[in-house]
């Protein structure tokens, strides 16, 4: 033996060994572990799933009460054929897991607070604000209460999880999914716990708009004083046109609100006294749900259909990410059959059809979440004061584990109103130094869980009310049609009674005057069954006039044009056809521009603009008012109507330390259609000249013209190439993402696909005898990276197209072409 | 004789270590290293086969993969790598790290039975 040469190539090799088993730092992400990941038996390459793989399986599966039959068709979607209802949700789990198992652990690490755990001190403030937002809390109340009231919920959602586990259990470590080999960790046992923070994720993400709006709200406020603030964010919606048709007359309401006698000086007219502590130190907060997290769906008698039947559309606009947040399932037992989009991460199926009946939700936008601000006796923060008296806290530990870190305890004074989410030791460029405890509606036990496994079996409209009656978070319009000819549409929710602008903004919360006064009963939730009209709606417009007799919420809340645009079209339709559908749900007209438009265009004086701008007036001006791929139109007509919004309040906005909201544009349009001398359009900064909109719209033409020169050089003119929509992965690496795909759409267009966001599921179902219905969303059934399933519906879904969805019985669909592999679960 | 033996042994028996997924990825280290003991050769030689046998295999098991893949995951794999998305790249990268720690296992083997 030579050592020498042994020891130095040893340690050679040794070194080299260490090297490609440790994660690199690189910027501001750590790297795989390069051997590992690179090594074609247990790295990356084994993800790398063979383009025609034979998906034919048969598992074995104890926990089983009889053997379930699975037929996946060619698109992967997977038909589940059992005896047991527990049995159908146990094989779900298993295949929730077995397609999209990262994706699962993933969401739920998000909604709990532990991303640093994975990802190191990096995501800590991610994790801080779930964490005092209360969503780990709001979990475990829904799960004590399921264990304790719900035994057939909790069946249900235990024989899911052991599904999930059934899964995991099996998996072999170089089958671990993608993304754990790309960042390093291993997937842990499921349990109905992480169902219920998977849930309780939705309802952040469908009424959390407010854990951001109500602090901007409040400093948009105190920066404006309420009287100007009152006239840019007006709840006047001259235009609307309500869930509820208008002149629908409503029941004396069972509460009525009282506005505290001191509401007007001391909630309204309040200006923020706060010292602005310049030494905290500021998180950042997770970017704020997308206001537009929003929807359309409807429903259309038969008397308005070619076929005599109904015919029942959705399509839930929410954040477009892969893997796709919605997994297309069919659930047959004796007790039920059902089709439609589940959400990995929970039983059942969420927006689909049953042999009887189909359903949708569009989101209710009603707010649900205030704040309180809290005065603590010291900085111990153990006694706040409320009624007359300091009152003792509870301390709740949330501790966060850190990945090459020490752990984090976050200990959260728990008030009468909820957590006290800001405090000395957490705050936002937004709170600004205060003390506020958060009230929300979804911190609340909630039987969410049952209402989608009540649907899924409904036969009618009365199961369908009562399915519904048990929702709670986050407020939804619940669509329905049944094969024996009913539609209807619910607001469902736990709302609370409001006294007009109450929880708008941050509300005094030392005593209970500003407390809530109650959640409207159920039976005063606004609903329409039938109506003459022949077609019920909802595109997350408010819901109804304001003849009803419950304050709805700030307008801002609430978009307007989407609505307005598809009543106008279903009004006109007749003879309809699902295809006719088809059409409606991928519409691109834009209503708001056929407005606003004309409206610009009167204070628009052409001879003076320079020749570039009489350049893109012009091809405004030609515009067919449709948001489609190829426009430029619509680009200039965006881009034109944004400056002249700068133009007309900029000045009013600007000066503000952080970022205002900014006004929406119904309110400039309706200013605009008055054709009034709305002060406002005063630019307040030259003292010696007052401008009307004739010198802001000639302000803002002429800055846009600058901006579209810019784009058109780029070769971005183009709405798709302007608007750049992708779909996302979750962990926002581009290459595991689609980019720049080629659709329409946009803002105010039924067709509400934005950057990064829009109709996530598109449902059409017609019920006739045999169920006849068409979906897809953007994304595919398999959440592996590296399978063909992994985005195979994307380009579909951008051209505007449907797949014929397969909802057959056992024996009609075995023998059904499309159908290709059989997964055999045998009870052992 | 010796030279195709000790390759084919290096690369099967990496092979096989490689079959387990709960035994770590580079367990060829120590079967290389092995053969290195039973197989004696000069040194140079030893690490080129060790190179020669783990760079074949893992290219040629990447390859493989990668054709029955039409790609997918590869180009995915070598954008973010980053290696422009290039599977090619990407499929010499993992035959050249195996072939590395391949080669330097088996000349390590070889200083500890010299003839």
């Amino acid at each position: 033996m030579r050592l020498l040469p042994f020891l130095a190539s040893a340690i050679v090799t040794i070194g080299v060994v260490f090297v490609l088993n440790t994660q690199l730092t690189i910027g501001p992400t750590k790297s795989p572990k390069l051997g590992y990941f690179l090594s074609p038996q247990q790295g990356f390459w084994k993800n790398a799933e063979i383009v025609n793989t034979n998906f034919d399986a048969s598992i074995v599966a104890g926990e089983l009460k009889g053997n379930v039959d699975v037929y996946l068709d060619d698109r992967l979607v997977p038909h589940i054929y059992a005896d047991h209802d527990e049995d159908a949700y146990f094989v779900q789990g298993y295949l929730h897991a077995k397609y999209r198992l990262w994706q699962m652990d993933f969401q739920t690490r998000v909604a709990s607070g532990r991303l640093s755990e994975i990802a190191g001190a990096d995501k800590l403030s991610i994790d801080r604000f779930f964490r005092r937002l209360g969503m780990v809390y709001g979990a475990e109340q829904t799960e004590a209460n399921i264990n304790a009231t719900n035994p057939v919920m909790k069946a249900t959602v235990d024989a899911y999880t052991s599904g999930v586990n059934a899964y995991l259990k099996q998996l072999a470590p170089e089958d671990l999914p993608f993304e754990y080999k790309l960042m390093n960790y291993e997937p842990e046992l499921w349990t109905p716990k992480k169902t219920y923070l998977f849930l309780m994720f939705m309802s952040y993400d469908l009424t959390g708009h407010s854990v951001a709006a109500d602090l901007q709200l409040t400093n948009t406020r105190d920066f404006l004083g309420y009287d100007l603030f009152s006239k840019l964010y007006t709840n006047n919606q001259d235009s609307l046109d309500p869930i509820i048709p208008k002149g629908t007359v409503y029941q004396k309401p069972s509460i009525i609100p009282i506005k505290p006698v001191n509401a007007d000086s001391t909630y309204l007219l309040h200006k923020s006294g706060v010292a602005y502590n310049l030494q905290t130190k500021f998180e950042t907060s997770p970017e704020a749900p997308n206001k537009n997290n929003g929807s359309n769906n409807w429903a259309v008698a038969g008397s308005k259909t070619k076929s005599g039947r109904p015919i029942l559309c959705s399509d839930p606009h929410l954040g477009l990410n892969l893997p796709s947040l919605w997994y297309e399932v069919q659930i047959t037992t004796p007790t039920h059959s059902t089709y439609g989009a589940s959400f990995p991460g929970s039983p059942a199926v969420i927006i689909g059809f049953n042999d009887s009946l189909a359903w949708g939700v569009t989101n209710a936008g009603r707010d649900v979440l205030d704040y309180y601000e809290l005065k603590f006796k010291d900085s111990t923060e153990n006694e706040y004061w409320f009624n007359g008296e300091w009152k003792s806290v509870t301390k709740r530990k949330e501790v966060i584990k850190v990945k090459d870190s020490a752990d984090v305890v976050e200990e959260i004074a728990m008030t009468h109103w909820g957590p006290a989410m800001y405090d000395a030791h957490y705050q936002n460029p937004q709170s600004k130094g205060r003390n506020l405890a958060v009230k929300w509606t979804a911190h609340n036990a909630s039987a969410g869980v049952e209402t989608f496994y009540q649907l899924n079996r409904a036969k009618n409209y009365d199961d369908y009310l009562h399915a519904i009656s048990l929702w709670t978070c986050p407020g939804q319009n619940f669509v329905m049609a049944t094969k024996s000819g009913d539609i209807a549409i619910k607001q469902q929710g736990s709302f609370v009674a409001r006294w007009e602008r109450q929880g708008d903004f941050i509300m005094p919360g030392q005593d209970s005057s500003y407390d809530w006064q109650g959640i409207i009963p159920n039976e005063e939730n606004p609903i329409i069954k039938n109506p003459i009209r022949g077609f019920v709606s909802s595109a997350n417009q408010k819901a109804t006039d304001i003849t009803y007799p419950y304050y709805l919420g700030t307008a801002t809340s609430f978009p307007l044009y989407r609505g307005i645009s598809v009543n106008k079209h279903l009004i006109t339709m007749s003879q309809i056809t699902p295809q006719d559908m088809q059409a409606l749900q991928t519409n691109n007209y834009n209503v708001f521009a056929e407005t606003a438009r004309p409206a610009l265009m009167r204070y628009l004086q052409t001879d003076k603009l320079s020749t570039d701008a009489k350049r893109m007036v012009e091809e405004l001006s030609h515009w067919n008012l449709f948001n489609e791929e190829g426009s430029k139109g619509i680009t200039v007509f965006k881009i034109i109507w944004d400056s002249v919004e700068q133009a007309v309040w900029g000045d009013e906005l600007a000066g503000s330390d952080i970022p205002l909201t900014k006004p929406d544009a119904y309110v400039l349009l309706d200013q605009l259609l008055k054709d009034s001398n709305w002060s406002i359009a005063d630019d307040i900064r030259t003292k010696n000249k007052i401008e009307n909109f004739k010198d802001q719209v000639a302000l803002g033409v002429e800055n846009a013209t600058k901006k579209l020169l810019e784009l058109e050089k780029e070769n971005k003119l183009e709405w798709s190439l302007f608007k750049a929509t992708r779909v996302m992965h979750l962990t926002k690496i581009p290459a595991l993402s689609r980019m720049n795909l080629p659709i329409g759409g946009g803002v105010n267009i039924i067709n509400a696909t934005t950057e990064n966001h829009g109709p996530s599921w598109r449902m059409i179902v017609h019920l006739t005898d045999e169920i006849e219905a068409y979906g897809l969303y953007p994304g595919g059934q398999s959440g592996n990276p590296g399978s063909p399933y992994y985005d195979s519906f994307v380009n579909y879904w951008a051209a505007g197209k449907y797949y014929h969805l397969l909802f057959l019985s056992k024996e009609k669909l075995i023998k059904n072409e499309r159908t290709k592999w059989h997964i055999q679960f045998k009870t052992a | 004789m010796k030279i195709i033996i000790s390759i084919l042994l290096c690369a099967l028996l990496a092979y096989a270590v490689g079959i387990y997924g709960n035994l770590p990825w580079w367990s060829f280290v120590v079967t290389n290293l092995i053969v290195a003991i039973v197989v004696p050769q000069k040194s140079f030689h030893s690490f080129l086969f060790g190179f020669l046998s783990i760079g074949l295999l893992w290219g040629g098991l990447a390859i493989a993969i990668d054709q029955g893949n039409h790609h997918i995951l590869a180009t995915k794999v070598a954008t973010i790598l980053p290696l422009k998305g290039s599977y090619i790249s990407l499929i010499v990268l993992t035959s050249f790290v195996g072939a590395l720690l391949g080669g330097l296992a088996s000349l390590t083997g070889s200083f500890i039975k010299m003839k």
